[in-house]
């Protein structure tokens, strides 16, 4: 493992630990200007963290020792994944722990860590967003599963920086089966992240609500936690989106000066993305709860259908 | 002979012989203690036991030993019994020995008062099913293997009735019984056409036919058939779901976990060993059949509100997804791919081994729970983490091994399946690689609603608050079940973790079946796991465990460190509504009702909804399963129909019973004459 790989690695945790809540500001912050709202302070989300982390934490009565564990662990996946996931740099000797197909293993053990940790208490609104998340997770994540097999089918690998390394290279050209899997990774990302049209992240009591329901009986530092992950996987999710569909920009092996610039350019794509996010969220209206499976059913065939393509065309 | 007294000079099937003679006379012992449960339970099973670790470790030897025959004197005269311990037989007899180390010794706590049946005949079935099982995997002839077979079919039908008292449970030992016989026919005839009218029954002989394509695929075909029925492959599994959860839990944890992988290793012996060739259209149809019997079992697995029935359709589910590996193999291997086709097979074989054990531990989970609390339906369970912490713990490992989650044994088979499923667009087919999104994206539909029924499981049972007041005196399990289980709770991490160590043990068994192996290019990248090249796919479990934990206890010591860490109690908030009680939670039921509305097509659902006058509203859904009605019910109805015709004959009249002798001599005497 040389330094450089090492610093690009470290250099990768720190910045998603650090940009994840900037992140969330910024797409709530366009959002409440595209609504013709004032918008709260770019930073407000670190505020919430600190305030959260100050107070104390007020456990259920019956909440066993799962309800405790399970925000730490579902933080502890959100920083893999983030280790994982190439965004400033293609050099991550962390990477080859995981490939593509981990990285959504990982994902759907974060998921059934934060559902069962949502069952512990037993209130009627926990037990409904824990069936309601792994519902959504089980369409999600084989569609995830068949966005990254377009990419793999193209770079024969299933490993994240091969994959980006040879997105990178290839000439400026729009392969049609990526076409497809970009549509399809959108729809994930905005379900998977709890984001209008499948949940919205703004309420805070409403019948449909899905990752509320979840950490409802969260408080103090647990919560905090719940929520920093939360924005990390925004994060990690707009960084694989943007590895995928616009790997420009990326450092590779043995280029300190290109890492150098992977982190002003890593924040222009996130803040482009973070607004189009908020334009997708404003002119969308959020669906019933029983339409969510025909959204995701179209997202799975649409990332099938780029698989396809992609062995029929061969690109 | 002389090797024969001395045991330092044994071969490893001297060993595995002595194991399984040690198995029948711990049975035996039984017979003579009949109602003495103390000696039983605290002598026996655990005896049971620990001859399963000595099979475990001999059979892991011998995995790597070259194969070795002997011949037994036993059975009819001039038929004896030929046994074989190659690889593959080796490599089963590990997964059948390791599990059920585990189960016995969860079955020296579990049987207290004893179940219908007398603990010591509890005993004799069951280690002659131990015994069976193991020779089924041994035996090298046709004779020995149908005798064995049967032994294992009858030995397993007197253990699942063992509750013979309940006519529920009976029911489903006759269905389980009849099954397994009309499979037995199957396999039977599949040997008849092997040995090609040589009249030898040794698979010697059988390996030495040239077969035609067609006759090899009749041979096929018919196998598949008998197999397919032990291991419940649609539309054969009907008896599955009835007989698995009427046993004794111990019980259920051996013939899910255990006995359905001796159908497997049929499938194996016989289109990869006992035949040279394979057709690819073989392969699209284990395919097709493994992916048709994945999806049913997770989506009815998901539908059930019965812990241990959820638990039978899950058997299923992964029932299909080793099909799915075995035919992915058979069409590699038909097009002469070796090195994929043992990344498939090595896929199916590790899925095998952490199957076992995991489906083992969720079995052995809920006969704790049954015991502790009398209570099998998910409806009356809950909060159990608070009452019986071991059980809840120890079957949490065994729900994540079963969703398929990293870093656990379940995860590393489902991802060489996938591997494998990247690497088909090399096939010479257009028309299969245009088959193969389709199918990997089905294999990805399943593993996530595993992960969906496993959440619903161990959710239902282990959390939320307790639906019933008894529940709160449910105890934990005992010394020898917490042992038990975390044996099998020690295989499936070690599995999940340790890839490229096991896979240096599978890695003889696929060279013999398809003449490649992963192990060379596995060993090369130490612990990372690389099937192929390290640029194509890594997966480090290790590192992956390490990354995750030190995320987490990082984030801990921090937030310890910088800020005060206090925490009060208080009643549950629920967006502040104050009176909560247990039946506001979510149900088995609701949390199957997604799946019923998405996949509605595959039940046959009867509703009975209440009118809104009702003034005491029932809601009641049953669940059935379309394959009674569209095969089995036409086909009981068929053989009544003539039995009835057949019956018209008995008139119970001497004269005319005279009349049909009369009718008959008339008939013979012109064919005679002619």
């Amino acid at each position: 493992m040389s330094w450089l790989g090492f610093l690009s690695q470290l250099l990768a945790i720190v910045a998603a630990l650090l940009l994840a809540p900037l992140m969330t500001g910024w797409v709530n912050q366009c959002r409440a200007w595209l609504q013709n709202k004032s918008a709260p302070p770019l930073l407000q989300p670190y505020r919430v963290l600190h305030k959260l982390f100050h107070k104390d934490s007020v456990l259920a009565d019956n909440a066993s020792q799962l309800f405790r564990a399970a925000p730490y662990i579902v933080f502890g996946c959100m920083v893999l994944a983030s280790a994982i996931v190439p965004t400033l740099s293609t050099d991550l000797p962390l990477s080859p722990a995981a490939d593509a197909i981990a990285l959504v293993g990982l994902f759907a053990l974060a998921r059934v860590f934060i559902s069962l940790a949502a069952m512990d208490v037993g209130t009627a609104f926990g037990s409904l967003g824990a069936r309601r998340e792994m519902f959504v997770g089980f369409l999600a994540e084989p569609a995830l599963l068949m966005v990254f097999f377009c990419a793999s089918l193209i770079s024969k690998s299933t490993s994240l920086t091969t994959i980006v390394g040879t997105l990178a290279h290839r000439e400026l050209a729009i392969y049609p089966s990526l076409a497809f899997a970009g549509v399809a990774f959108t729809m994930i990302s905005l379900a998977e992240n709890a984001r209008i049209p499948v949940d919205n992240p703004a309420t805070h009591l409403e019948l449909t609500m899905i990752h509320e329901a979840l950490i409802l009986e969260y408080s103090g530092r647990h919560l905090a936690l719940l929520e920093w992950a939360a924005s990390l996987k925004l994060f990690a999710y707009s960084c694989i989106g943007l590895a995928l569909f616009f790997p420009w920009g990326i450092a590779e092996a043995g280029a300190p000066i290109a890492l150098l610039l992977a982190m002003p350019a890593l924040v222009f794509k996130l803040a482009v993305g973070g607004a189009a996010l908020a334009f997708l969220e404003t002119i969308s209206a959020k669906m019933r709860i029983f339409r969510v499976p025909e959204f995701l059913a179209t997202a799975f065939m649409l990332a099938v259908i780029g698989l396809l393509v992609s062995i029929l065309l061969g690109a | 002979m002389s090797a024969l007294t001395n045991p330092s000079q044994w071969a490893h099937l001297d060993w595995l012989l002595a194991a399984v003679a040690a198995w029948l006379l711990v049975g035996t012992s039984g017979l003579f203690a009949l109602r003495r449960l103390a000696f039983v339970a605290r002598v026996l099973f655990p005896a049971g036991g620990a001859i399963a670790l000595v099979v475990f470790g001999v059979a892991l030897s011998a995995v790597f030993a070259p194969p070795e025959v002997a011949t037994l004197p036993l059975g009819l005269p001039g038929l004896p019994f030929h046994l074989r311990l190659d690889g593959l037989s080796a490599f089963f007899l590990m997964v059948i020995a390791g599990a059920s180390a585990g189960v016995s010794a969860f079955a020296a706590g579990y049987f207290r008062k004893g179940e219908g049946t007398p603990p010591g005949l509890l005993c004799m079935e069951y280690h002659v099913f131990l015994a069976s099982m193991a020779l089924v995997v041994l035996a090298d002839d046709a004779y020995a293997f149908m005798v064995m077979w049967e032994t294992m079919a009858l030995s397993s039908f007197f253990l699942v009735i063992a509750n013979h008292r309940i006519p529920e449970i009976r029911r489903a030992g006759y269905l389980y019984l009849l099954i397994a016989h009309i499979g037995a026919i199957g396999i039977l005839l599949a040997f008849g056409v092997l040995q090609a009218n040589t009249g030898d029954y040794t698979f010697a002989n059988m390996r030495a036919q040239a077969h035609t394509p067609f006759w090899a695929s009749v041979a096929f075909l018919l196998a598949l058939f008998g197999f397919g029925a032990k291991a419940g492959l649609v539309p054969l599994h009907v008896w599955l779901p009835e007989a698995h959860p009427a046993a004794p839990s111990p019980v259920s944890a051996l013939m899910s976990g255990v006995m359905l992988k001796t159908a497997v290793y049929g499938v194996l012996r016989v289109s990869f060993d006992l035949l040279h060739f394979q057709v690819w259209w073989w392969g699209v149809v284990l395919l097709a059949l493994g992916l048709v019997t994945a999806l049913f079992g997770v989506v009815f697995s998901a539908a059930q509100v019965d812990m241990k029935r959820l638990l039978a359709y899950s058997s299923i589910e992964n029932i299909g997804l080793l099909f799915a590996g075995i035919g992915l193999a058979v069409l590699f291997s038909a097009y002469g791919m070796k090195p994929m086709a043992a990344l498939a097979l090595t896929a199916a074989l590790y899925h095998v081994a952490s199957h076992a054990f995991f489906k083992s531990l969720l079995f052995l989970g809920t006969g704790a729970v049954l015991h502790a609390t009398g209570e099998r339906s998910l409806g009356k369970l809950g909060g159990l983490i608070r009452y019986m912490p071991w059980v809840t713990w120890l079957t949490l490992f065994g729900a994540l091994a079963c969703a398929g989650l990293p870093p656990l044994g379940g995860f590393v088979s489902e991802w060489l399946l996938l591997q494998s499923f990247l690497f088909t667009p090399g096939l010479p087919s257009s028309f299969l690689n245009m088959l193969i999104p389709v199918v990997a994206a089905l294999i990805a539909l399943v593993a996530a609603l595993s992960g969906y029924v496993m959440v619903k499981f161990f959710g239902v049972v282990f959390l939320g608050q307790p639906r019933e007041e008894a529940l709160a005196h449910a105890h934990d399990a005992g010394a020898w079940e917490r042992l038990g289980m975390l044996w099998l709770v020690a295989g499936c991490v070690l599995l999940g973790l340790l890839p490229t160590q096991f896979i240096a043990v599978i890695d003889p068994v696929t060279r013999h079946l398809v003449g490649a192996g992963l192990g060379d290019t596995v060993a090369a990248a130490g612990w990372l796991l690389v099937p192929v090249a390290i640029e194509r796919a890594s997966y480090g479990p290790v590192i992956f465990l390490l990354g995750v934990a030190a995320g987490s206890a990082i984030a801990y010591l921090l937030v310890r460190a910088l800020y005060h860490g206090r925490s009060r109690r208080s009643p549950a908030w629920d967006c502040g509504f104050p009176w909560q009680t247990a039946r506001m939670q979510d149900t088995a039921e609701g949390f199957g009702q997604p799946i019923r509305q998405i996949f509605e097509p595959f039940f046959r659902m009867e509703r009975e909804l209440p009118l809104p006058s009702d003034s005491h509203p029932r809601y009641r859904v049953t669940i059935g399963d379309h394959f009674w009605h569209w095969i089995y019910l036409p086909i009981a109805a068929g053989v009544e129909r003539l039995s009835k015709w057949i019956g018209l004959l008995q008139q119970g009249r001497i004269a005319v019973y005279l009349l049909y002798s009369f009718l008959t001599l008339v008939a013979v005497l012109l064919v005679v004459m002619r």
